[in-house]
């Protein structure tokens, strides 16, 4: 990419050393994996297998595998450019260059509206389907990204919220027939009661203490609608959940599909624009003080309680209408769709994406879901890529796909770091 | 009636807390050195009881005495168990050492998921019964209705594995390195402390912990599968965070008082509620002392 | 500039949003004469893969011996088979892919909420469906899916039995009803505490929820040792009940358990061992000697070298239950279809059946088993 980084070519790990290494990598691989990979005992028929092709297979993959490894180690422990080298950089950077100048946003812009207009109608339901549902995890993760990438909390149990959402909706719907245009707004309004119901008694925690309440938030909310059968219908939960109308017009399945897709993309364009003020107004900088010193911030005469508090049920306002819009469209919920691993997905989504970088985490969210349904081939093999993924990227690009972009005031004499 | 009742259940707290507290130690001991929520401590005890778990089921074949069975595939577990213990921190945690804490804790997030479905994929999904090749006490087979051997077994050993470790860190030299390195590690560095070597031991030594807690209630459980670390993991991370994390008899604490916390709250109350008791009870002693029982009050600045 | 781009781009997305709903509501016409089409659709990968694989399984023998014989309606048999993870998210996907694929039946899902979760889409798209395993009482009772259809009997049957044959045949009176939490099990469980409530003389001493996966069940235990209950009645799967029973008889209770086609597997005995030993499970109608079922699992060993998995003989059912609908039909719409499910009783492993005007198979029921020299034993 730029010049700096000629010291390391990839030729440069053809050597013996790099071959020794490699070769002492794959061994111990091996020597590890021996008993888990190759050896498979049953205890119920009282059976061992022995596969030891598999151990062949895992040393081939670990001796190349760990070549890929340290050499993007060692691009990386070049680390990043000095400074300097920033103003060089951003004239490779594409989103730079995409959102920065007049002529190419527009077109972009535009041509990206009609794709995305477009879509639903040449493509297959199935796909409009699944785009839905990876339109819903855009807004989970740009909410979440309110808590988590620009207040800096860490929130484990941000699925709660979904819940919430997709509850309220289903149970008034249930009880009183409220229609999803107005349960919209009350699953906004409820998830925001619960996000400052959490926010509340967390106050003063902070790092992983506010982690690990966060976690346990998110499943006590799960274990009630689980338990609590009068009010939630327990774990059977609630079927027939109404798809959204429009004034009484009565649509076919694809037709729905489509319609729900667009109040998807209304919901999401509405989210980005409501974002890119947020990021830029009072609140969203306050919450960036606070996320980078807590101390110093509040020295500074930022009111932290009332800061906290905005960011957890702001965030959960997103949460909550992506419920409603999930009950919608899958008319039907249960508990089990609301399990910490949820609040894992989407926390990765924020987090690949980078962290406070609304582009990255579109991308993200757009990856993690359509990635996995495109490779159904790979299902079984799924969650294991995933799991490497999450460490891969922590590892060689923490600031996620699209690392957030820092607003930057130069003064003549400015000190370097950026912590 | 209603006494017995209640140390039945006093009883039963009490080996659930142990269980917690063989875990927890694992990941207070990781959290105290690099501030790290170890997610895939969990893993680490569920491989350990497969290794286990594999080397019973080959040896059964060989007809060799169940106590030596047992010995070696606790030995066999432990070993395999710091070697993966040592791999993910080379592999996961440390070049994340200078990065922003979420990133650490996302990658052990993405260990956990990665080790889980490695462990499905290779192996099963199912359920395996794990034989209880555990010796069985004489004395306590009569008045097994309170107490039997495995329970017995495990509640020594938690009480070992604590006392073993705070003697480790409080009057070793490499507990001396860990406890200078947990404060700073660059002053640790500067005094000539290999930091690499001792955040690789307190790995290793986590890890043996939790394989040890692997072998020993699976025994007790009678059945395992990939997820049982997780599902454990979770409470015992809970009950590190309760006593104190970073505090070794902070994190025995905590998850007796955890284990409680479930038995009187399942036997008095309801077990439909059982962890929401427990999350209410952290949540409430963590509003009131926010670093935990018998945490230190710095370790909650430290964001 | 700006403004008249905006402007235009208004336009382009009204026009494109009519012309939508005009496009979207013109297809699905025609009927090809390529292969029939039928989807199989449940947990195909991860922990719930091992009661979904079977009727994959069970779904490839009939449809090769199908085609083998010149297919249906003289039209080959194709099979799409489709994973959900037993997710309902995951099954509005997989529903709306089948649909896509345009199959004209779909054998499954595996678990109810993800049943009920892709219903909705199939019952829009007119596509009926067969279930080899989701027994969720309302999913036939509620009169909701016409299109839906199931070898296996529903929740509250299997409840039933175990009430009465507790009640009348053990003629216990403190019963303690425990469950999983889980769809199935508490499904289950609720049905179970509604029955003993109705019976005179019996009291329900307890009823609660255990977590699964937790490290110990003592204080439950305990608890039930407290409540002075002769029997328990257990709503969920193996892995749990047997952790349940090991604890149970390590205290010396002297309580019967009595359990549900989740414990009714050959896997619970092998893993509680000597602690089985008199438990009562209710489970299906043991069909496995008769000569369909025999060669329904002799072609499965063929095939994969292994016994059947769970519901491999319901799924085989249901797969020979849909060819012979579309066949008696003489077509594949779904009135034809579903009338003659309705109508013709077909020989499956079984026994004959056919179904009701809710969809649940007749002749299809439960009966009690009991472990006795570890082997499930029925038990008259």
């Amino acid at each position: 990419m730029s010049n700096v980084s000629t010291e390391i070519k990839p030729t440069s790990f053809l050597s013996f050393k790099e071959l020794k290494k490699s070769l002492f990598t794959a061994v111990w691989f091996m020597i590890l994996t021996l008993p888990i990979m190759v050896i498979k005992v049953n205890t119920i028929e009282n059976t061992v297998e022995w596969h030891w092709n598999r151990m062949v297979f895992v040393g081939l993959l670990i001796f190349f595998g760990s070549w890929g490894w340290r050499y993007l180690l060692a691009r990386r422990e070049m680390g990043p450019r000095p400074r300097k080298a920033e103003s060089e950089r951003k004239r490779f950077n594409l989103t730079a260059i995409l959102m920065e100048r007049k002529q190419v946003r527009t077109p972009t812009i535009i041509i990206l509206a009609v794709m995305v207009i477009v879509f639903p109608f040449i493509s297959s339901m199935y796909q409009t389907n699944i785009m839905i549902t990876a339109l819903n995890y855009i807004i989970l993760g740009l909410g979440l990204n309110i808590v988590i990438g620009l207040g800096g909390m860490l929130h484990l149990g941000y699925i709660a919220f979904y819940a919430v959402g997709a509850y309220s909706y289903a149970l008034l719907n249930y009880h009183f027939g409220v229609s999803f245009w107005l349960a919209l707004p009350i699953g906004a309004g409820l998830s925001a009661i619960f996000g400052i119901l959490l926010a509340i008694p967390v106050l003063r925690l902070r790092g992983d203490y506010l982690a690990i309440v966060t976690l346990g938030f998110g499943e006590i909310v799960r274990i009630i609608l689980e338990n609590w059968n009068d009010f939630s219908f327990g774990p059977s939960g609630i079927a027939n959940i109404p798809r959204p109308g429009l004034f009484g017009i009565d649509f076919s399945l694809p037709q729905v599909t489509t319609f729900i897709y667009f109040i998807m993309i209304g919901l999401v364009v509405f989210t980005i624009f409501l974002m890119i003020r947020l990021e830029n107004s009072r609140l969203g900088r306050a919450w960036v003080a606070m996320r980078e010193d807590e101390v110093a911030s509040r020295a500074m005469g930022i009111d932290i309680r009332k800061n906290k508090l905005t960011a957890f049920s702001l965030g959960a306002v997103w949460a909550g209408m992506a419920g409603v819009v999930f009950a919608s469209k899958t008319t039907f919920i249960n508990p089990a769709s609301f399990t910490i691993w949820e609040s894992v997905m989407v926390l990765s989504i924020v987090v690949l994406g980078g962290m406070g970088s609304i582009i990255g985490i579109i991308i993200a969210a757009l990856i993690m879901i359509l990635l996995p349904e495109y490779l159904r081939a790979f299902s079984e093999f799924r969650m294991l890529l995933f799991g490497f993924l999450l460490v891969a990227m922590m590892v060689f690009r923490p600031g996620g796909l699209v690392p957030a972009k820092r607003k930057v005031y130069t003064f003549p004499q400015e000190e370097a770091g950026n912590e | 009636m209603d006494l017995t009742y209640f140390f039945e259940l006093l009883l039963g707290g009490l080996t659930r807390g142990s269980i917690y507290a063989l875990l927890a130690l694992g990941y207070t001991m990781v959290y105290g050195i690099i501030q790290l929520i170890n997610f895939a401590h969990g893993e680490i005890y569920m491989i350990g009881a497969f290794t286990a778990l594999i080397v019973i089921g080959v040896l059964t074949f060989t007809g060799m005495n169940g106590i030596a069975i047992i010995l070696i595939a606790i030995v066999v577990a432990m070993v395999f168990s710091t070697g993966y213990g040592f791999t993910m921190e080379k592999l996961a945690y440390k070049p994340l050492r200078r990065a922003p804490r979420l990133s650490a804790l996302i990658s052990a997030i993405g260990m956990s998921m990665f080790l889980q479905n490695y462990v499905l994929l290779a192996q099963t999904p199912d359920f395996l019964p794990f034989p209880n090749l555990l010796p069985k006490i004489a004395r306590l087979e009569q008045a097994e209705s309170l107490m039997n051997s495995s329970q017995f077994t495990i509640l020594v050993t938690t009480a070992g594995v604590m006392i073993i470790l705070t003697f480790l860190i409080k009057f070793t030299k490499i507990g001396k390195a860990m406890r200078a390195t947990s404060q700073d590690k660059t002053m640790a560095m500067l005094s000539g402390i290999n930091i690499n070597k001792v955040i690789s031991f307190t790995f290793v030594v986590g890890s043996a912990t939790a394989a040890l807690g692997g072998v020993l209630i699976s025994s007790h459980t009678g059945q395992i599968n990939y997820y049982i670390g997780f599902i454990a993991g979770i409470k015992a991370f809970v009950a590190a965070v309760l006593g104190g994390i970073g505090s070794i008899p902070g994190a025995v604490l905590g998850s007796l008082v955890l284990g409680w916390t479930e038995s009187f709250g399942t036997g008095y109350i309801s077990s439909d509620y059982e962890d929401v008791f427990a999350f209410i009870f952290l949540i409430a002693i963590l509003i009131f002392k926010p670093s935990g029982i018998l945490g230190k009050t710095s370790a909650g600045d430290k964001v | 500039m700006k403004k008249s781009l905006r402007g235009a781009l208004m336009i382009a997305v009204i026009f494109l949003i009519a012309g939508a709903f005009v496009f979207a509501g013109g297809s699905q016409e025609g009927e090809a004469k390529g292969p029939i089409k039928i989807g199989v659709a449940g947990a195909h990968s991860g922990d719930l893969a091992s009661y979904g694989l079977p009727t994959v399984n069970a779904a490839e023998l009939v449809a090769e011996n199908a085609n083998e014989k010149g297919g249906v309606l003289g039209r080959e048999i194709e099979l799409v088979i489709e994973d959900d993870q037993c997710k309902p998210e995951v099954a509005a996907n997989t529903a709306a892919k089948l649909v896509g694929e345009e199959v004209v039946f779909v054998l499954g899902h595996i678990c109810s909420g993800a049943t009920k979760a892709a219903l909705g889409i199939y019952k829009d798209s007119g596509i009926p469906v067969m279930s080899p395993s989701a027994t969720n009482p309302p999913l036939t009772q509620s009169g909701e899916y016409p299109n839906f259809f199931r070898t296996i009997a529903s929740d509250d049957a299997q409840a039933r039995l175990q009430v009465d044959f507790a009640v009348d045949n053990l003629g216990l009176s403190k019963i303690a009803v425990l469950h999983d939490k889980g769809d199935y099990g508490k499904g289950l469980a609720e049905f179970a505490k509604q029955f003993l409530e109705e019976e005179s003389g019996v009291e329900v001493v307890l009823y609660e929820g255990i977590t699964p996966g937790a490290v110990d069940y003592s204080a439950v235990i305990n608890k039930l040792g407290n409540s002075d209950a002769e029997a328990v009645i257990y709503g969920g799967y193996h892995p749990e009940a047997s952790k349940l029973i090991q604890q149970i008889k390590k205290k010396n209770m002297d309580i019967t358990f009595i359990s549900d086609d989740g414990v009714k597997d050959e896997t619970f005995i092998k893993v509680a061992g000597d602690f089985a030993e008199g438990v009562y499970a209710t489970g299906p109608i043991d069909t496995s000697k008769s000569p369909m079922a025999q060669q329904a699992i002799q072609e499965h060993q063929e095939a994969y070298g292994e016994d059947p998995g769970p519901f491999y003989l319901n799924a085989y059912a249901a797969a020979q239950a849909i060819l012979n609908g579309i066949e008696q039909a003489g077509s594949t719409d779904y009135d034809a279809v579903t009338t003659a499910l309705r109508n013709n009783f077909v020989e499956t492993p079984l026994g004959e059946i056919s179904f009701d005007e809710k969809g649940d198979a007749i002749g299809v029921g439960f009966s009690m088993f009991q472990v006795q020299d570890g082997k499930y034993v029925e038990v008259k």
